[in-house]
């Protein structure tokens, strides 16, 4: 699993249909240990930007992290 | 390349209007703008319009035609422009093109939206569909959470503050409630600014802009012959546009916008001026940041000053540089494909000293930067008494 650390992040509490039911949750930008950086979702606990995270599964191809 | 100017300008107030349907919007701020100057609708050659998600809010598509037609502008290249909330920016800068090359000497422009037919929560998406729909927006982004993470990032990077932010939300409310055409007529303090309800953390309600209903329309003409048309002509002294990476997370650098910076440069280099000559400007303040944000990469501060220089109160009407005279997006309402032309509107009345309560003290030169997305698409436009 990759491993990045936290470059932004946001709290949405207003999100589209499709999210609605998820509201709050965090989305970060990840910059990946490998290179690059992406946006994904954060599980558990609220991370801050310099934040080491691990990937832990990807849904429809969308990354969710924990703090490392 | 002919010197242009904008020989008329009209616009409908922006708000929720449920009687009007699209066309009928642009149809108004077009009549309005016809009657703002001798140009007989049959002499006009070109006609653009922009904006951004008719198909998507109200179901209509070939939209340019549907509403040139609607105008009784028959028979002439009838073309619309999509470039997210900069979409009649575009639809301007491509007309000006028009004209400074001499391919035609009146052209229209129309900007348009219809907004508030669908719920927010539908809104939210319609207008997420101007990001990256394979990353960022599968993710759940929304726009407000997008413009959130680079207040995160402005205020880890440079110290910028919540109170900074808020600051431009009461500065822009104090101006709007001057403005009859506002949306939103009220003031605002700087407590009930903070303490908004949450959207996107640090964004809250007063971060954010309107969704709207609105229309604005202007015509371009050769300045040699803009005395025809009209007794009071504004010159375009510079204009540009610019675009950068859709996806936040392919810039490398989230607390600046390259488009607005190269589009700023082009602008200014065409109008023979620099930041310091312009004595307003209607900048894009879809949330509070942006406008922090251009105020940076524009020149008027250095990076990581706007927020200060927000608070210290230089960009309210009585300060040395307005920002936002008209209210900006944030109280005078956002209908994202009338933004852009609704900016030079504000320009074209300011410039004539036609805005009563919110008059500028100086009013020779102003700049509209009007911005897509999260930076994709910005053209800012350098307009002037002469």
């Amino acid at each position: 699993m990759r491993t990045g650390t936290v470059y932004t992040e946001t709290v949405i509490y207003s999100a589209a249909p499709a999210f609605a039911a998820d509201v709050p949750f965090q989305t970060a930008i990840v910059a990946l240990e490998d290179g690059g950086r992406v946006t994904g979702r954060v599980l558990g606990d609220r991370v801050a930007i310099g934040d080491r995270v691990i990937e832990v599964e990807t849904r429809d191809g969308v990354p969710f992290f924990k703090k490392a | 390349m002919r010197p242009v100017a904008v020989v008329a300008a009209g616009k409908t107030p922006f708000g929720v209007f449920p009687e009007l349907d699209i066309r009928a919007l642009a149809v108004q701020a077009g009549e309005k703008c016809l009657a703002n100057a001798r140009v007989p609708r049959q002499k006009i050659e070109s006609f653009y319009l922009g904006n951004f998600a008719g198909p998507a809010f109200v179901g209509q598509n070939h939209l340019a035609p549907y509403v040139s037609m609607a105008l009784g502008i028959q028979g002439v290249p009838a073309t619309r422009v999509e470039a997210a909330c900069a979409s009649s920016g575009s639809a301007f800068f491509h007309a000006w093109t028009e004209v400074a090359a001499g391919i035609y000497d009146l052209v229209m422009v129309v900007g348009v939206e219809k907004m508030t037919s669908q719920p927010t929560p539908r809104v939210t998406e319609i207008l997420a569909s101007a990001g990256d729909l394979a990353g960022e927006i599968r993710a759940g982004s929304t726009f407000a959470s997008l413009f959130a993470m680079i207040a995160c990032r402005h205020m880890y990077e440079f110290g910028t503050k919540k109170e900074h932010l808020s600051a431009v939300a009461v500065k822009n409310h104090a101006a709007g409630a001057l403005n009859p055409d506002a949306q939103m007529r009220k003031t605002i303090t700087l407590e009930q600014a903070m303490a908004g309800k949450p959207i996107a953390d640090p964004l809250n309600l007063y971060d954010c802009s309107l969704i709207s209903d609105g229309a604005a329309a202007v015509i371009l003409a050769p300045l040699e012959r803009a005395s025809e048309f009209t007794d009071k002509p504004v010159r375009v002294r510079g204009i540009a546009q610019a675009s950068d990476y859709v996806a936040l997370d392919q810039k490398p650098d989230i607390t600046t916008f390259p488009a607005v910076r190269l589009a700023g440069e082009k602008a200014y280099r065409m109008a023979g001026v620099g930041p310091e000559d312009i004595e307003f400007a209607e900048l894009h303040d879809c949330f509070t940041i942006a406008e922090i944000i251009a105020t940076e990469d524009l020149g008027f501060v250095s990076k990581g000053c706007g927020g200060p220089y927000a608070m210290e109160g230089h960009t309210t009407l009585a300060g040395e540089r307005p920002i936002n005279a008209s209210g900006g997006l944030k109280s005078k309402g956002h209908p994202v494909g009338a933004t852009g032309v609704g900016q030079i509107c504000d320009l074209v009345q300011q410039i004539r000293c036609e805005a009563g309560p919110r008059q500028v003290a100086r009013r020779s030169l102003g700049l509209a930067q009007n911005l897509g997305g999260s930076g994709a698409t910005c053209v800012v436009s350098i307009l002037g008494a002469e």
